[in-house]
């Protein structure tokens, strides 16, 4: 049985905006559109969009905080918006951008609090926050106050927050967001093991392909309100190569570059945009051009989820299964 | 079902505990705030005391017959304070969207939002009615029958309720308008300033609306006809005397239906 069920999911919203003096129009936005899947339980599953595609509007339905327009939800057995309360019992959330904690209190209060609001079992309590402790290295940090935690650290402390009460299910809003390399890599093993030896069903929305390629099976990506992809992250690989771009400030101006692993994309001034495969190493392109012309500066552009649409589109219409 | 409202109230307790003891953590700042309160509330009272030191009687009441209507309210508004006071900041969680957070806790929005910053320094509030409540009833020279007595406990607790209701119907409005706090604290220190005199010195319309419209005068007008033996200017029934737990229940059941409705139309617009 599907952990996660959404069939013909609509959700509009009514915009007003002001034209004229008093006179106000609403306009109808369509944020979600025919929304359907379904995640097994023990996935881990990458939601991807740009932004204002409907990611958060379709993780706020699963949680029971918007109410569909249209189409039919479960998670975990539950109706989101109807069972809120049961279902929060069976969900953990973190949103990227903000605390679930509480500012003032040290986090060991934080999470002291949650056991008695989600009625842990003291021992499960103990177990899970040793356990969670010692991956996430939270042990230096339980005396401290949320508020004085750093960015990569309340990240830790909000993701082992939602997975305290054993959640069957946990979607993660932007989980990597502002998180340096290290931090980034730390996490992404952490995720990937409490995957793996829990068997917790991961949702999670990044704009970080990075993210998607070292955790995610599977991909969904959402364009417009509508699924545009759902499959393998080969499947999405397929779809035409990934690639990054290297873009090189030269000491002088100079005629596009002629470097046969790559595509020169555009010229402006001293300053050249290369393409070249995601897989591919930087290096033997930068020895290349270094080979030939004078580089002053030069920086690498990750492969974004706007490309990997435009990817989707010009390939044709997604696979459905 | 039983279960449902014994996590809920375990949570109340428990959050508001947690609060209480961050409060403290800054022990000289809360201290102040306290008694910032007490004295900044007991001015009220001592413009009062003003007035009576060049009038004996106002509309018809002594001095100590003013401070037990204005303890009643006081202490009314002071308790309901205390428990949801943070409900009127509800339009500023939902701009900065704490409200999704809260409802991804298995407990109640309601319970969560009343709960959040729970604040004990609203205690100089109520002392400073309880004050003026206790001090009346003192000074008060009445026969303290059984009735008058339990009159007392009576309307302590349904015109904490009827503010409390009152809060929770201008709290859910910020669902619609999320500038609307100032609006809905007219209705709620507004109403229990005009509570704190009698009644007597108002037009006969305003009256009625405090009684038909926004029931404050069911707080502590009609109990204290009832105790300090006044005749009605309304003329109504002597049972409106004892109709506060009618005008409770009423009110209760408009702002569950108007908070219910509220939380609807969050979850259908989002933030």
């Amino acid at each position: 049985m599907s952990v996660i069920e959404v069939r013909d999911v609509d959700r509009s919203f009514v915009v007003r905006h002001r034209s004229g003096r008093l006179r106000r129009t609403s306009t109808i936005v369509r944020a979600v559109r025919d929304l359907s899947f379904s995640v097994e339980a023990g996935e881990m599953v990458g939601y991807i969009g740009p932004n204002g595609a409907g990611k958060s509007t379709t993780i706020k339905m699963l949680t029971g905080i918007l109410v569909p327009t249209a189409g039919s939800l479960r998670v975990a057995g539950h109706t989101p918006y109807a069972e809120r309360a049961a279902l929060a019992q069976r969900i953990g959330v973190v949103f990227g951008q903000r605390t679930t904690l509480w500012w003032d209190l040290p986090l060991r209060d934080s999470y002291d609090l949650l056991r008695r609001i989600y009625r842990i079992p003291a021992d499960r309590y103990r177990e899970n926050l040793a356990t969670f402790t010692d991956l996430l290295d939270l042990g230096p940090l339980l005396e401290t106050p949320v508020r004085q935690l750093s960015l990569g650290q309340r990240m830790r402390g909000d993701i082992a927050a939602a997975l305290l009460h054993d959640p069957d299910v946990v979607y993660l809003d932007e989980p990597t967001i502002g998180l340096d390399v290290v931090s980034k890599s730390n996490l992404r093993d952490f995720l990937r093991e409490t995957n793996r030896e829990r068997g917790v069903t991961v949702l999670l929305t990044t704009h970080d392909l990075v993210d998607i390629e070292r955790l995610c099976s599977r991909v969904m990506v959402i364009d417009a309100g509508r699924l545009v992809f759902d499959g393998s992250l080969e499947g999405l690989h397929g779809l035409g190569e990934a690639r990054r771009t290297l873009v090189v400030d030269l000491m002088e101006p100079a005629p596009p570059l002629d470097v046969p692993t790559a595509q020169t994309l555009r010229v402006d001034g001293p300053r050249q945009w290369l393409a070249f495969p995601a897989e591919a190493s930087a290096a033997p392109l930068l020895a290349a051009i270094a080979a030939t012309h004078e580089v002053a500066d030069l920086a690498i552009l990750e492969p974004n989820i706007e490309d990997v649409i435009k990817r989707i589109y010009s390939t044709g219409p997604a696979p459905s299964d | 079902m039983v279960d449902r409202v014994a996590a809920n109230v375990c949570g109340y307790a428990l959050l508001a505990w947690m609060w209480i003891r961050v409060s403290m953590s800054y022990r000289t700042s809360f201290a102040l705030l306290t008694l910032g309160q007490f004295l900044i509330t007991g001015l009220d009272f001592v413009a009062i005391l003003v007035m009576f030191s060049n009038v004996d009687a106002l509309g018809g009441f002594s001095l100590t017959e003013i401070a037990f209507l204005y303890g009643g309210s006081a202490l009314c508004l002071g308790l309901a304070d205390l428990l949801l006071g943070n409900i009127e900041r509800l339009g500023q969680r939902i701009r900065l969207g704490t409200v999704d957070q809260m409802m991804v806790r298995p407990l109640s929005l309601y319970v969560q939002v009343c709960a959040d910053e729970f604040a004990l320094r609203r205690l100089g509030r109520i002392a400073q009615g309880g004050l003026v409540f206790g001090w009346s009833i003192y000074a008060l020279d009445l026969d303290w029958t059984a009735a008058r007595v339990a009159m007392v406990p009576y309307l302590l607790v349904f015109g904490t309720v009827i503010f409390l209701a009152i809060f929770t119907i201008g709290a859910a409005v910020q669902f619609w308008t999320a500038e609307s706090s100032e609006l809905a604290n007219a209705f709620t220190y507004g109403g229990s300033t005009l509570a704190q005199f009698p009644l007597t010195i108002y037009p006969t319309e305003a009256i009625k609306a405090l009684t038909f419209v926004v029931p404050i005068a069911f707080v502590n007008w009609y109990p204290s006809l009832f105790i300090l033996d006044k005749p009605d200017p309304l003329h109504l029934p002597t049972a409106t005397q004892f109709a506060a737990p009618v005008a409770a229940a009423l009110l209760s059941f408009v702002a569950a239906a108007v908070w219910r409705t509220g939380v609807r139309r969050y979850r259908s617009t989002g933030s």
